[in-house]
């Protein structure tokens, strides 16, 4: 197994190759621990791991908390409600704090983008950004990478579709960065508003392309990730109307069926059912978007005891 | 005994008139916890500059007589480098009325402006510039689309797209300069423009020179040399390739990355890309660009000590503009005459004023030293050459035959010398 040097998660744009295999294949041990009729292993036993939330999040905080925990690991929430965060504390203050109840992890989210960056550099304890701006959540791009090779299997050459808010998306961010070192042909589509200019005039991450027209989009390709759509977003004039969205954009059964068959469909959750992705597409037979959830769990207990594990004896 | 510039011939240093920078914050009164007027006066002497132009954005802004009067006198109890106020155009910097600046240029006021923010109403931006005539002064306006940049903390480009960071777009600072440049035609009046920093906007201002309008520009040490990059970690200046090549010894070409999302990066306009860098240093060299100004911006760490997003703009640039720009002179960016005129005669040109004649600066082009708060006499350290080996550094500064800042250890004079005190 490779070696793992890196002290801290904070974007996989960075990565090698092999350190995302790295992960995939921990996670894949850690699969089979959580399939034991006692979901829990010793790999943390006597480490804490503070989960820092300064951004509103149920899934990805109660992930790494089901995550920690089956590694043994104590658990601290700080919450964005329960912390002095609102009160105008500043990110330096909670820095101290964190640095004073000396966690061995934090893990954080963040509304600006780069603010996990600020934080490792100021603390001793292994930081694992949970999303931060629209910048990255590289575990969520991991776990994608997980579930699609689970499915697709090797994802050297697949074409995986990525529809929607991409400008805003940390979701989209990570995917390409873990899916493009994988091999994988990248398809962005969505409104133009909604896509970085760079990236819309040709000036792309390697591996990446826009297709503005998600029918041809989907033609033939092996999954699509539907991306979450704020509804704010047709207030800020950068679209005419949800609705409007959800007809041209919208993952339907009929978008489905044009790519392979048996090509898979992902979100990252939460999602708005009949706005990005329709019902019978989310809850139907080509969804993988509980198995996300599920593989989520594993890939952050590979994450943490990766960061802050010890060797098993 | 006045200074004689002919004591430092052989050495190898540089003497030049002494600088003059249009454009610098110093904070006083209403944020002294960064920068005050003397700290920036001293700064700026240790930077070459022995003149500066202190901008209105203080709180109170300085937009009565009163408060342009207090500058002066407080600039000349400093007894550092000459400080000359610039009044606001529009009373207390809110856009909607003018502010009396007639009176306030016969108070001292020897330039206009809202820098920090636009004027956004075309309608009494025409008025300013006309009404600018009677003042006598020229009105120096910072161009941005407000809108356009709702939100923005960088350029907007591949590296913005890269950070999930939203951008503000070359475009916002050109349709502004457009808008500035049509009604500065209109109104048959002098425009400068604050900062360009877009090869699109050098473009406009060449095309209006030629077409007739009076218009100046100036550009800031950190738009000829840092880039958009680095706002993603990257500490290598724009024109890394040639600086090596020229010169494979030079400090600065030594770089390794830095952490991404420093917000001593973040600064209004923004460090743009290598292209915009390479045709500022073109507008440097044909004259389209009359002068170089620092727009040092000095934040107290409450306001730079935090994530990118919620941290200040601006980056401090007195103390560091010698070094960066003779980097470029050593990269064969520009001839270094070229630089020292936009250092001196242009800027002054863009004022009216005639240069100081008992105003110089001595430069030592090979000394080399590290960026460092305690090495810095601003109150603020928010420049992203912190920590960095630079090479060049003013080892005089005087101001009316008097010198005001020496470095002895350099000089080679003792304290207890006459002759050089």
């Amino acid at each position: 197994m490779t070696t793992w040097t890196r002290r801290h998660v904070l974007s996989t744009e960075d990565w090698s190759r092999a350190e995302i295999e790295t992960v995939l294949e921990n996670a894949h041990a850690m699969a089979e621990v959580l399939s034991r009729p006692v979901r829990r292993a010793p790999a943390l036993h006597g480490r804490t791991v503070i989960l820092f939330f300064a951004e509103v999040s149920t899934r990805t905080r109660v992930s790494f908390e089901l995550a920690a925990k089956a590694l043994s690991a104590d658990v601290v929430n700080i919450t964005a409600t329960g912390s002095s965060v609102e009160k105008g504390e500043t990110l330096l203050d909670t820095v101290r704090t964190l640095q004073a109840l000396g966690g061995d992890v934090v893990v954080m989210r963040h509304s600006a983008a780069g603010a996990p960056y600020f934080v490792a550099e100021r603390t001793d304890a292994a930081v694992i950004n949970a999303g931060d701006g629209a910048h990255a959540h590289p575990s969520q791009g991991l776990l994608d990478a997980y579930t699609l090779r689970a499915k697709l299997g090797d994802l050297e050459g697949k074409r995986i579709v990525i529809v929607g808010d991409v400008l805003h998306s940390r979701v989209a961010r990570s995917d390409i960065h873990t899916l493009a070192p994988l091999g994988a042909e990248i398809t962005l589509s969505g409104p133009p508003t909604l896509m970085p200019a760079a990236w819309r005039c040709g000036s792309l991450p390697e591996r990446v392309r826009y297709e503005p027209d998600v029918d041809r989009a989907l033609d033939g390709a092996d999954a699509v990730i539907a991306l979450r759509l704020q509804r704010e977003r047709a207030e800020a004039g950068l679209l005419p109307s949800l609705r409007e969205y959800a007809r041209v954009w919208g993952i339907t059964e009929a978008r489905v069926a044009r790519m392979r068959p048996e090509a898979p469909v992902l979100h990252p959750g939460p999602m708005n059912e009949g706005i990005e992705i329709d019902a019978a597409v989310a809850h139907g037979p080509r969804s993988l978007i509980e198995r996300q959830v599920t593989n989520g769990v594993a890939i952050r207990m590979a994450l943490l005891y990766l960061l802050a594990g010890t060797p098993a004896s | 005994m006045r200074f004689d510039r002919d004591a430092f011939a052989g050495k190898g240093w540089i003497v030049s008139r002494g600088f003059v920078d249009l454009h610098a914050h110093l904070r006083e009164p209403g944020f002294e916890e960064s920068e005050t007027i003397e700290s920036g006066a001293r700064a700026a002497l240790r930077g070459g500059f022995t003149t500066i132009c202190g901008m209105p954005n203080t709180e109170p802004p300085i937009d009565s007589p009163g408060a342009v009067r207090e500058m002066i006198e407080r600039g000349i109890a400093a007894n550092a480098a000459r400080v000359l106020p610039v009044a606001c155009i529009t009373r207390g910097r809110a856009g909607h009325e003018l502010a009396d600046m007639v009176e306030l240029a016969a108070s001292g006021a020897v330039l206009f402006s809202d820098d920090g923010s636009p004027v956004e109403d075309g309608r009494l931006f025409r008025s300013a510039l006309e009404y600018s005539r009677a003042a006598g002064r020229t009105i120096s306006e910072h161009p941005q689309d407000l809108a356009l940049t709702r939100h923005g903390v960088m350029h907007e480009g591949a590296v913005s797209a890269a950070l999930g960071l939203t951008g503000m777009p070359a475009e916002a600072e050109e349709s502004a300069i457009a808008r500035d440049l049509a009604l500065a035609k209109l109104a048959g009046a002098r425009l400068h423009l604050a900062h360009v920093s877009t090869a699109g906007a050098v473009e406009l201002v060449r095309r209006a020179k030629a077409d007739g309008v009076a218009v100046t520009c100036e550009v800031t040490p950190h738009h000829l040399a840092l880039t958009d990059e680095w706002v993603a970690g990257s500490r290598d200046l724009a024109f890394i390739e040639q600086l090596s090549q020229a010169d494979p010894t030079h400090p600065l070409v030594r770089s390794t990355p830095g952490v991404p999302f420093d917000a001593n990066t973040k600064v209004n306009p923004p460090l743009r890309t290598a292209a915009d860098v390479r045709a500022c240093w073109a507008g440097l060299r044909d004259g389209t660009i009359d002068a170089i100004a620092t727009d040092h911006a000095p934040h107290a760490s409450v306001r730079k000590d935090v994530e990118l997003e919620a941290a200040a703009f601006g980056i401090t640039g007195l103390e560091t503009a010698v070094p960066l720009l003779l980097a470029g002179v050593a990269a064969g960016l520009a001839e270094l005459d070229t630089v020292l005129a936009a250092l001196t005669s242009g800027p002054a040109r863009v004022l009216g004023r005639e240069l100081e004649p008992d105003d110089w600066v001595v430069i030592d082009p090979r000394r080399e030293w590290t960026v460092t708060a305690a090495e810095l006499a601003s109150k603020s350290a928010n420049t992203p050459l912190l920590g960095r080996m630079v090479r060049g550094r003013v080892v005089m500064a005087v101001v009316g035959g008097e010198i005001r800042f020496e470095d002895t250890a350099e000089t080679g004079s003792r304290s207890d010398e006459p002759a050089l005190r």
